[in-house]
């Protein structure tokens, strides 16, 4: 074994502590060194030296964890990217991360995102950008960036993300790393500060497919105080999948075509061929009203962010600013001067759209939609096991490049927002380099069949053997 | 278009203080988001039923027993003014 646990993949370094080859607490402190290396903005709060357990039991072997910033931890900051929230420390903790750190994954630190998870490049931060460890210039993607760069630059052994309309999956791919939108309902909201509650879900981001898993594996329940979990139908297993013998794979034209980088289309292309060659079938699957999803979108997410967003009004938690003038004046001035411009603008989008006389034009369109959506998937999914496609139009971005246009960014989210309507897993792992920068593939299948998109993955990930030693400080 | 007056409305709904140069960035920015979205007032809906979720919920009911809940202190301990008995804020009749 090498002389350095932090070279290892989670999972293998479970397995070491687990035979008694590696202490547990040896193995907190060599990740607390590393979690201390960040030059890249990624982390905001990292684990005191002896914050490590006294005892280890559990399926995860004392592996630690990143944390993203919206999930609350007891004690701990959690302000979800916000001024709003600037050292707001919880007086509990979510669900997930309990239930994790039950499972042998102790919290080792958090993460930065964009602000209340509302961007696609972590430049939405109020407390700075997140750097993008294979070129600094360049965006990590968003909105869970500080835990995919966590992961990336081998900071962290592995992270726990939230994907609203591609939050995991898109600073995954743009980090050349793994991650995982689980399916609906499968993981607890109950400690996730809110974005968009029909949407938002829980999911890790990981050096490969297996650790994807081993996390996964931990984190279904369903939980009395989040009437939207149902828990998982199977339990999770580690993928062994070597070949794609009897797999369809299907190829929507709508989210692999027009609007992909032609380099990213290459190594989507490149991908194909592989999948072809390990025994999959690879058949069109047409997504016919895929291309609405991004409209439907950007009227269903920032109408629920308007809504539960409304709870921070100066009086429970957070900052105040009141100018003397009243009650209603300091509701107005603490979430003006609380809240940077992107939570500004989708607030008052989602606004209008839920306000009288617009309500149906725009709210309630856009939930029409979602059911064609549903339906695209249904019919696909008759027909082939999973849908593929890049995970990101483009390689990752330069800094400042998209900031001025909020559509261009909103872009970015092509090919994850249809599956997020749908509540569909889908699953991004490293696909090779495009101009010296990691691609995305992804790969979505129908509701609670991860254990099956895990094991298509895995055995693309055997014959990819993508290098992301690049990465790492 | 939104003009001024919308997006002053909206920002009175949505209770935050926009400044003049905002209220004209505001406008203009959500306009084009608009234009782009309204896309799906091209699509046939007639008869399509909307969905809220993704997966059925539940409208499910615990016993009504008392549970743990936080503590007065750890309730307030975030407030920005508290008395320690209550959420201090200023009168709505200001």
């Amino acid at each position: 074994m090498s002389n350095d646990p932090t070279a290892l993949t989670a999972a293998s370094s479970a397995a070491l502590v687990e035979s008694g080859d590696l202490d547990a607490s040896d193995l907190f402190e060599a990740w607390r060194g590393r979690a201390e290396l960040d030059t890249f903005g990624a982390l905001s709060w990292i684990a005191e030296a002896g914050d490590s357990p006294e005892q280890v039991d559990g399926p995860l072997g004392g592996v630690p964890l990143a944390v993203k910033d919206l999930f609350c931890t007891e004690g701990v900051p959690s302000q979800s990217g916000s001024k709003i929230l600037e050292g707001y420390k919880p007086p509990y903790t979510a669900s997930v991360v309990a239930a994790l750190a039950k499972s042998g994954a102790p919290l080792l630190c958090k993460t930065h995102q964009d602000e209340f998870a509302m961007g696609s490049s972590n430049e939405n931060c109020a407390f700075g950008p997140v750097l993008n460890p294979w070129d600094k210039s360049r965006v990590p993607g968003g909105s869970s960036g500080g835990s995919a760069v966590a992961v990336a630059a081998g900071l962290a052994p592995w992270a726990l993300g939230t994907d609203t309309g591609g939050s995991i999956r898109q600073p995954a791919a743009l980090c050349g790393i793994v991650g995982l939108k689980p399916t609906y309902g499968s993981v607890s909201r109950y400690g996730m500060i809110a974005f968009a509650s029909s949407l938002d879900q829980a999911g890790p981001l990981t050096q490969d497919v297996t650790d994807a898993a081993l996390l996964f594996s931990q984190m279904t329940a369903r939980d009395p105080r989040d009437a939207t979990s149902v828990g998982h139908q199977e339990s999770i297993h580690l993928p062994d999948r070597k070949d794609l013998t009897g797999v369809r794979l299907g190829v929507p034209e709508e989210l692999s075509g027009e609007g992909i980088e032609p380099g990213v289309r290459a190594t989507f292309e490149e991908t194909l061929e592989r999948a072809r060659e390990l025994g999959a079938e690879v058949v069109p699957c047409p997504l016919p009203h895929a291309p609405h999803a991004l409209s439907a979108y950007y009227l269903i997410a920032p109408a629920e962010c308007s809504s539960n967003l409304a709870r921070f009004d100066g009086v429970r938690y957070g900052q105040r600013v009141d100018p003397g003038d009243g009650l209603d004046a300091m509701y107005s001035a603490t979430r003006a001067a609380g809240f940077g411009p992107e939570v500004r603008r989708r607030i008052m989008l989602g606004t209008y759209a839920l306000s009288s006389g617009y309500y149906d034009a725009y709210y309630g369109r856009a939930q029409r939609v979602r059911t064609l959506i549903q339906r695209d998937f249904d019919e696909a999914f008759a027909n082939c096991d999973a849908i593929v496609t890049p995970t990101s139009p483009s390689v990752a971005f330069p800094l400042g490049s998209r900031t001025a246009d909020p559509l261009s960014m909103y872009l970015s989210d092509f090919c994850t927002v249809p599956m997020s309507l749908a509540g569909i897993p889908a699953i991004s792992i490293p696909n090779g380099m495009s101009e010296g920068l990691p691609t995305g593939f992804q790969i979505a299948g129908p509701a609670f069949a991860e254990n099956s998109i895990l094991g298509i993955a895995h055995a693309l990930e055997s014959s990819i053997q993508f290098d992301r030693s690049g990465a790492r400080v | 278009m939104l003009d001024r007056s919308e997006v002053i409305h909206i920002a009175r709904l949505a209770r935050l203080n926009l400044d003049e140069g905002e209220i004209e960035r505001t406008a203009i920015e959500l306009s084009g988001i608009l234009d782009h979205v309204e896309r799906i007032s091209e699509l046939d809906l007639e008869g399509i039923e909307p969905t809220a979720h993704a997966v059925a919920t539940r409208g499910e009911l615990r016993p009504d027993i008392e549970g743990a809940s936080l503590s007065r202190d750890q309730a307030l301990a975030e407030a920005p003014v508290t008395d320690g008995v209550g959420f201090i804020v200023p009168s709505p009749g200001a």
